[in-house]
C-alpha cells in the first residue's frame, strides 16, 4: 500500500492552487459580497484546461486520473465553494455520465466542446416538488416520430443559467410513474438554444453566493430523439451514476474547506492574544484545532480511497457515500468553530471563515443530503442494499487510446 | 526570427532562506525552486514575438544542476520550443564571468537575432552575466526594459530611468534584460504542461562547449543572514506625553528630521 501522491498528482496540485491564487482569491470577497457569478472564470479555466483535466485525451480532455480531479475538487474549494461547483457540475455530473453512458455519436459531438470548457454542461434532477425522493419528480418526455418532447420544471440546478448544455431527467413512462417504479424515467441532453427552454437564478441564498444556481423550465422542448442518453428506462440509474460522482467531488472539495478554516485558524491563534498569551495557548482553542487537523486528514484519507477505486475501475457508490457524509459534517464543524476561534471577527466578512461557514451547509443537503446518506450507509450494512451491476461504467484509468 | 532565452533556477521569492554549515552557500533542503521571475518576463516577451513571427523559434539556455530542469519545463511550458542545460559539478559556485563564458559559448553554436535575459537573478541579485556576454558576443546590450518593438530590422526599446522613459534603438543581433513591467507572464495551461514534457531538454558541458577557464575571477568569502530586525517599541503613558516622547525619540535618536 502507498499512501503518497504521485511527482505527477503534486505538480497538477501545485498548478490548481497556482490558478485559484492567482485568478480566484483575489475577488472571492467581493464576488461572494455581491452574490456575482463570473462567467469570464469559466472562460479562463477553460483554456487553461481545468474543465476537461480528467477527461479521455480521445476527447480533447487532459487524460489526468480520477485522484486529479479529487485534488482539483480540493484547492478550488480551498477557495470557495463555489469554484468547486463547476468542477462538481461540469464533469462530474454533466461530462461523466456522458462519457459512460452516451453514444459514440453524443460522445463525439459533446465531449470535446466541454473538455476545452467551449461548451458548459450542467444537471438537471431537482424539481420544486422533489430532491430525495427521485422518483417524485413530475418532468415527463413523450415520443413523437423522431422526436420527444419535454415538460416540466428543474429548480436548484446549480450553473443553470449559465450552461449551454443540461442533462435532464423525465418520465417517459406515465404508467410506472404512477406506480412510482423509476424504469420509467429516462435521461435526455438538452441544448440552451432547444425552442421551450429558458432559465433564471435562484437569489438569497445562504452561501455559495459566488456561484450560480437556478431553475430551467422546459414547456414543449422538442428535441430529436438520438439525444436520450442510454435507453429508455435508464434515466434514474444514470442520474444516480451522475451524483456517485458528483458525491466524490463534494466529498473532497470538503478536504479543502476544512484545510481554509485550518489555515486561517491557525494564523489567527498565534496572532490572536487574550490573558496574555495567544489564544492558540488555550486548550479549549487547541481542542478546536486539532478537531480540524484530524478531519482534514480524515477526509483526505476517504476521498483518495475513492479516487483510487475509481481508477481501478472499481465500484464505489458506498465508499463515496462515506467520504461525502463524512466530509460534509466535518466541514460544518471545522467552519463553525473557525468563526469561534475568530471571535466577533470571525462574525464578519473581513475574515473567510464566515464564507465557509455558510458555504458548508449547502454540501449537507445536495448530491444525496446527509440522512439519505446515513440511510444508504445502514442499508449496505443490513443487506437492504446491494450494488447490482451496471450496463455502463466509469471507465478506469489509464483510459484507452 | 531566432531568440534565446537565458533562465536561472532560484529559490522561491517566499522561501525561508537559511545559510548552509559552510557559510558560502544556502542550505538547500526544503527549499522549493522556480523560475527567476525577471527571466519569466524574457520567456514571455519571446513566445509573444514568436506568436507575431510564426517561423521563428525560441531556445531557453541555462546553467544549473538537475533540479534546473524544473525551471527549463517552466518556460517551455510557457512556449519555449527547445532547452539546453549547462552543468558540470565543478560550475557549483561559479562567478558571473564564467556562466556568461560559458553562455556566450552555447550562444555561439546557434543562430539568434535577440537574446532575453532578466534584468538580474533574483537569489544573488548581481545583474552581471547579460552585460558580460554582450562584450563577449560583440553585440549591444539593453538593459532594463519595458518595451520591446520590433520594426524594420531593429529594435526599438523603452526603458524606465529616474522621472522619465528612455526611447533606445539598437540592431539585431542584440542582448535585452528585461525589467518587471515588460509583459504579463502567461499562466501555462495544462496541455502546455503535458507538451513541455515531451520537449528536448539538451544537455552540454563546459568541456563540449570548450570553455576551459572555468576560474572565477571573484570568490565569495562569506554569508550572513541580515540583522534580525530590532524588536518594536511601545510608548506608555497619556496620549498627550506618548507624542511629546515620540517626537524626541524621532528626532534624537532616529534623527528622521
Ligand atoms: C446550492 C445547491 C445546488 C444544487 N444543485 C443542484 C443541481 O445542480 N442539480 C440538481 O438536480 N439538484 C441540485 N440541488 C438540489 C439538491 O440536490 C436537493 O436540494 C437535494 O436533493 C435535497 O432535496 P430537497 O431540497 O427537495 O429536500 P427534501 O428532499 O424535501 O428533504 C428535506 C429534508 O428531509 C430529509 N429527508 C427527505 N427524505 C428523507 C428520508 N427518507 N429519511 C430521512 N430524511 C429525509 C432530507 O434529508 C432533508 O433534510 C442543489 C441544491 C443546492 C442547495
Amino acid at each position: 500500500m502507498d499512501f503518497s501522491l504521485s511527482a505527477d498528482h503534486k505538480e497538477f496540485q501545485e498548478w490548481i492552487r497556482g490558478f485559484a491564487s492567482r485568478d480566484l482569491d483575489p475577488g472571492i470577497s467581493e464576488a461572494d459580497r455581491n452574490c456575482r457569478f463570473d462567467k469570464k472564470i469559466l472562460a479562463r479555466m477553460g483554456e487553461l484546461g481545468i474543465l476537461g483535466h480528467c477527461l479521455p485525451e480521445k476527447y480533447n480532455g487532459g487524460g489526468l486520473d480520477y485522484i486529479s480531479l479529487g485534488l482539483a475538487s480540493e484547492e478550488l474549494e480551498y477557495t470557495d465553494t463555489a469554484y468547486r461547483e463547476i468542477l462538481s457540475v461540469h464533469i462530474a455530473l454533466f461530462c461523466l455520465p456522458l462519457l459512460s453512458w452516451g453514444t459514440d455519436e453524443l460522445k463525439n459531438s459533446y465531449l470535446p466542446k466541454c473538455a476545452a470548457g467551449e461548451k458548459i454542461g450542467c444537471f438537471g434532477l431537482t424539481e420544486p416538488d422533489a430532491g430525495s425522493d427521485v422518483v417524485g419528480i413530475q418532468s415527463h418526455a413523450r415520443r413523437e416520430g423522431g422526436h420527444y418532447i419535454l415538460n416540466g420544471q428543474k429548480m436548484w440546478i446549480s450553473l443553470a443559467d449559465v450552461a449551454d448544455y443540461f442533462i435532464v431527467f423525465a418520465w417517459t413512462d406515465l404508467e410506472k410513474k404512477k406506480a412510482r417504479d423509476h424504469s420509467g424515467m429516462s435521461a435526455f441532453l438538452l441544448e440552451r438554444c432547444d425552442p421551450g427552454i429558458s432559465t433564471g437564478s435562484i437569489h438569497g441564498k445562504l452561501g455559495v453566493r459566488a456561484g450560480n444556481t437556478g431553475w430551467v423550465s422546459m414547456d414543449d422542448v422538442k428535441i430529436p430523439a438520438d439525444r436520450l442518453v442510454g435507453n429508455e428506462g435508464e434515466g434514474f440509474k444514470i442520474a444516480m451514476f451522475g451524483i456517485d460522482q458528483g458525491r466524490y467531488t463534494v466529498a473532497a472539495g470538503s478536504a479543502g474547506l476544512i484545510r481554509a478554516c485550518l489555515d486561517s485558524s491557525v494564523k489567527y491563534a498565534k496572532e490572536r492574544h487574550t490573558f496574555k498569551v495567544p489564544t492558540g495557548r488555550h486548550q479549549l482553542v487547541k481542542q478546536m484545532i486539532a478537531g480540524m487537523v484530524e478531519s482534514y486528514e480524515i477526509t483526505r484519507l476517504l476521498y483518495l480511497k475513492a479516487g483510487w477505486m475509481k481508477n481501478e475501475g472499481l465500484r464505489c457508490t458506498l465508499e463515496t457515500s462515506i467520504a461525502k457524509r463524512f466530509a460534509c459534517e466535518a466541514a460544518e464543524k471545522s467552519a463553525s468553530n473557525a468563526v469561534q476561534i475568530h471571535g466577533a471577527y470571525g462574525f464578519s466578512d473581513e475574515y473567510p471563515v464566515e464564507r465557509h461557514f455558510r458555504n458548508c451547509k449547502a454540501a449537507q443537503i445536495y448530491e444525496g443530503a446527509r440522512e439519505i446518506h446515513t440511510i444508504i450507509q445502514a442499508d449496505y450494512a443490513l443487506g437492504l442494499r446491494e450494488d447490482k451491476p451496471l450496463r455502463r461504467n466509469l471507465p478506469p484509468w489509464p483510459f484507452e487510446r | 526570427m531566432k531568440i534565446l532565452v537565458l533562465i536561472k533556477q532560484v529559490p522561491d521569492t517566499e522561501a525561508q532562506i537559511k545559510i548552509d554549515p559552510s557559510g558560502k552557500a544556502i542550505d538547500e533542503s526544503g527549499i522549493k525552486f522556480v523560475l527567476n521571475p525577471y527571466d519569466e518576463f524574457g520567456v514571455e516577451e519571446a513566445v509573444r514575438i514568436k506568436e507575431k513571427n510564426p517561423d521563428s523559434t525560441v531556445t531557453a539556455v541555462t546553467i544549473g544542476p538537475e533540479r534546473s530542469k524544473e525551471a527549463m519545463r517552466s518556460a517551455l511550458a510557457m512556449g519555449a520550443d527547445t532547452g539546453i542545460k549547462i552543468w558540470d559539478d565543478s560550475l557549483a559556485g561559479a562567478d558571473a564571468g564564467v556562466k556568461a563564458a560559458l553562455l556566450a559559448a552555447a550562444a555561439g553554436t546557434l543562430e539568434y537575432d535577440i537574446i532575453f535575459c532578466g534584468k538580474q537573478a533574483i537569489d544573488d541579485d548581481q545583474g552581471a552575466v547579460g552585460g558580460a556576454i554582450s562584450r563577449l558576443l560583440s553585440v549591444p546590450f539593453v538593459s532594463n526594459v519595458v518595451k520591446v518593438d520590433i520594426s524594420g530590422g531593429k529594435c526599438i526599446l523603452q526603458r524606465e530611468v529616474e522621472g522619465a522613459s528612455e526611447i533606445v534603438e539598437c540592431g539585431m543581433p542584440c542582448i535585452i534584460s528585461a525589467q518587471k513591467g515588460l509583459n504579463e507572464p502567461r499562466y501555462p495551461s495544462l496541455i502546455n504542461i503535458m507538451k513541455a514534457k515531451k520537449k528536448e531538454i539538451k544537455e552540454m558541458t563546459p568541456a563540449g562547449l570548450g570553455v576551459s577557464d572555468l576560474a572565477s575571477k571573484t570568490e565569495l568569502v562569506g554569508m550572513e543572514p541580515p540583522p534580525s530586525r530590532p524588536p518594536g517599541r511601545i510608548i506608555e503613558g497619556e496620549p498627550a506625553q506618548a507624542a511629546v516622547e515620540l517626537v524626541r525619540i524621532l528626532r534624537e535618536e532616529i534623527k528622521v528630521f
